[in-house]
């Protein structure tokens, strides 16, 4: 049943095939026998899970449930899950237990879906490797001396290690896309404001956008109907109708304009990384679409502009973790000053730290107009670069990451080799849009990512590049040996 | 560029985490690269450009200013370090 699609589990329990209750026991079987091996999910809430199959069972049995009724799925441990332990992959969070669930996590339960836990991450989403966990690294179920990528490197690895159907996950820089390259899988970050922040823990606000993982683009589109809903308690979540993904991932998609930009085919891509690349845009141009040369000139720029806002608003989100009113405290304060500084230095890892202090010097007197400012003006540049190339493209495609996934401790020392890990899916976090990777070949053995970045609000019609790419394609089938 | 260690400190202090004294050049070092990187910045012409701190230029929503939440104490204190009667307890601020 693991290699079921969820479109293939959805009819299954449709036509009563299996019930809510066999798949969720099964899953649960796997998480149990595998997860050892990959260290993807960190909560797994068995009890829970079978209680909601059988009612899920009940609702089928109506003949009326939504679509993803009954479907076992995993939630990142970065939404908030009411009465289940929320960590976010820090020891700050560690015994944290919400009192409230995010609308994320609110959406599916409503449609019936079963979560089996929550997932590892890296620590606050805060990493491209998964090695700043709190509860230790995710393994790359293609090669275990490997990393998943990061952030969402949980959920990446156990929707590629069979663990689960589907999963959530978030993309503050690449969070979703990166992880879904490494491991082989699809994933989506939508455009900024199109599902709801409610309840998800903030990293980077005005970057932050939740979207699913699965092995398929025809299931991404099945999770994104449920992810994606106007919620007022998000400020920024977008009051715009919700299209049925579904729906348009069989037109065709002969005539449609595909912008390659050069800047993401020079120096640091990783050959083998290219050539799958380049013979995935052989295939899509076997299948009518026109491939146009475009620039994104102000491409080199994201990463510098992303390492001061990413930090800047993470170090304003992360004051609120000072020990008083949930989370870590420090053991024997010796006074207000103390607790704080403690609670901190103790509770959040080296990363995290890292990235406050950053945010702390880019937004203190004196350096805020020559970071934050020029920062923020930088960001307009690179908005309109891609404004430009939409004018003249539907669809930009290129590589999602520049090498396939690296050994554990290959980027240790040096945190800046790991920013440049997100050089391809930054400038998308930077403008809003949303961007999606599929696997679309494979490197030394481990999966290669295809990125596909569409105009605001354009989901759709990535997924349907996506969906008709693996209609030719098989990368997308492959799983790591042992799995099938 | 490297970032001096009175620096370091002083944004120790703003961002109220505690630097070991023994780690303290290896967070210096660490931040000097990342600070070099983000230096790129200062090669891009932003003359007349217009900052954005979100993107597409979305604005964000008002609503009626009226009391949507309910009263959720009990709820949020039994998830708090340390309480004492509804309320939070923290160290002894003023003797």
């Amino acid at each position: 049943m693991h290699n079921y699609t969820i479109a293939e589990l959805v009819k299954g329990l449709q036509s009563k095939q299996f019930s809510s209750v066999e798949l969720t026991q099964h899953f649960l079987a796997r998480i149990r026998q595998f997860n050892d091996q990959y260290n993807a999910v960190i909560t797994v809430t068995e009890d829970q899970a079978l209680q909601v199959a059988q009612l899920a069972d009940q609702r089928l049995a109506t003949g009326s449930a939504p679509a993803l009724c009954g479907v076992p799925l995993l939630h990142k441990d970065i939404f908030c899950t009411k009465g289940v332990r929320t960590s976010c992959g820090s020891k700050m969070l560690d015994n944290f237990i919400p009192p409230y669930n995010a609308t994320v996590v609110e959406n599916f339960e409503q449609t019936g879906a079963v979560m089996l836990g929550k997932t590892n991450m890296d620590e606050f989403a805060m990493g491209s490797s998964n090695e700043t966990s709190f509860y230790g690294p995710v393994k790359n179920p293609w090669a275990t001396d490997c990393v998943p990528g990061g952030s969402s490197g949980g959920s990446a690895a156990a929707v590629a290690g069979r663990l689960a159907p589907g999963a959530t996950a978030t993309d503050t820089g690449g969070s979703i896309r990166q992880p879904a390259a490494l491991c082989g899988i699809s994933g989506l970050k939508p455009t900024y404001g199109r599902v709801s922040r409610w309840g998800m823990i903030a990293f980077a606000s005005s970057l932050d956008q939740a979207g699913p993982m699965a092995r398929t683009a025809e299931d991404c589109a099945l999770l994104l109907n449920c992810m994606a809903s106007f919620d007022d308690k998000d400020s920024t979540c977008v009051d715009r109708e919700v299209p049925d993904y579904s729906a348009s991932l069989n037109k065709p998609v002969k005539g449609l304009r595909i912008g390659i930009p050069k800047e993401y085919f020079s120096e640091g891509l990783h050959p083998g990384t290219e050539a799958a690349v380049k013979k995935a845009l052989t295939d899509l141009e076997a299948q009518g679409v026109e491939l146009v040369e475009i620039s994104l000139p102000n491409s080199d720029l994201s990463v510098p502009a992303y390492y001061v806002i990413a930090p800047a608003e993470a170090s304003a989100n992360l004051s609120r973790f000072d020990g008083v009113k949930y989370g870590y405290r420090c053991e024997n304060p010796k006074d207000l000053q103390d607790m704080y500084c403690r609670t901190r230095s103790e509770g959040f890892g080296e990363e995290v730290q890292r990235r406050i202090l950053i945010g702390t010097y880019c937004l203190s007197a004196g350096y805020y107009d020559a970071y934050y400012g020029k920062a923020q003006q930088v960001r307009q540049l690179i908005e309109q670069d891609f404004v430009k190339a939409f004018a003249d493209v539907d669809l930009i495609v290129g590589p999602t990451c520049p090498s396939p996934a690296f050994k554990f401790g290959a980027k240790g020392d040096d945190p800046v080799a790991m920013y440049l890990e997100d050089i391809y899916t930054i400038a998308t976090n930077l403008a809003g849009l949303p961007g999606m990777s599929v696997p679309c070949g494979m490197v030394e053995g481990k999966p290669v990512g295809l990125q596909i970045i569409g105009n605001y609000f354009d989901e759709a019609r990535m997924l349907n590049l996506a969906h008709q790419f693996q209609q030719v394609t098989d990368w997308h089938t492959q799983a790591p040996e042992g799995i099938l | 560029m490297i970032i001096k260690r009175e620096e370091i400190e002083k944004l120790a202090t703003l961002s109220r985490i505690s630097i070991d004294e023994k780690t303290i050049t290896d967070v210096s070092e660490r931040l000097s690269s990342v600070l070099n990187l983000v230096d790129q910045l200062q090669t891009a012409n932003t003359d007349s450009v217009q900052s954005i701190s979100r993107p597409f230029q979305v604005s964000q929503r008002l609503r009626a200013d009226e009391i949507t939440e309910s009263n959720q104490r009990d709820a949020f204190q039994v998830i708090a370090p340390a309480t004492d009667n509804g309320l939070f307890t923290v160290p002894k601020m003023i003797d």
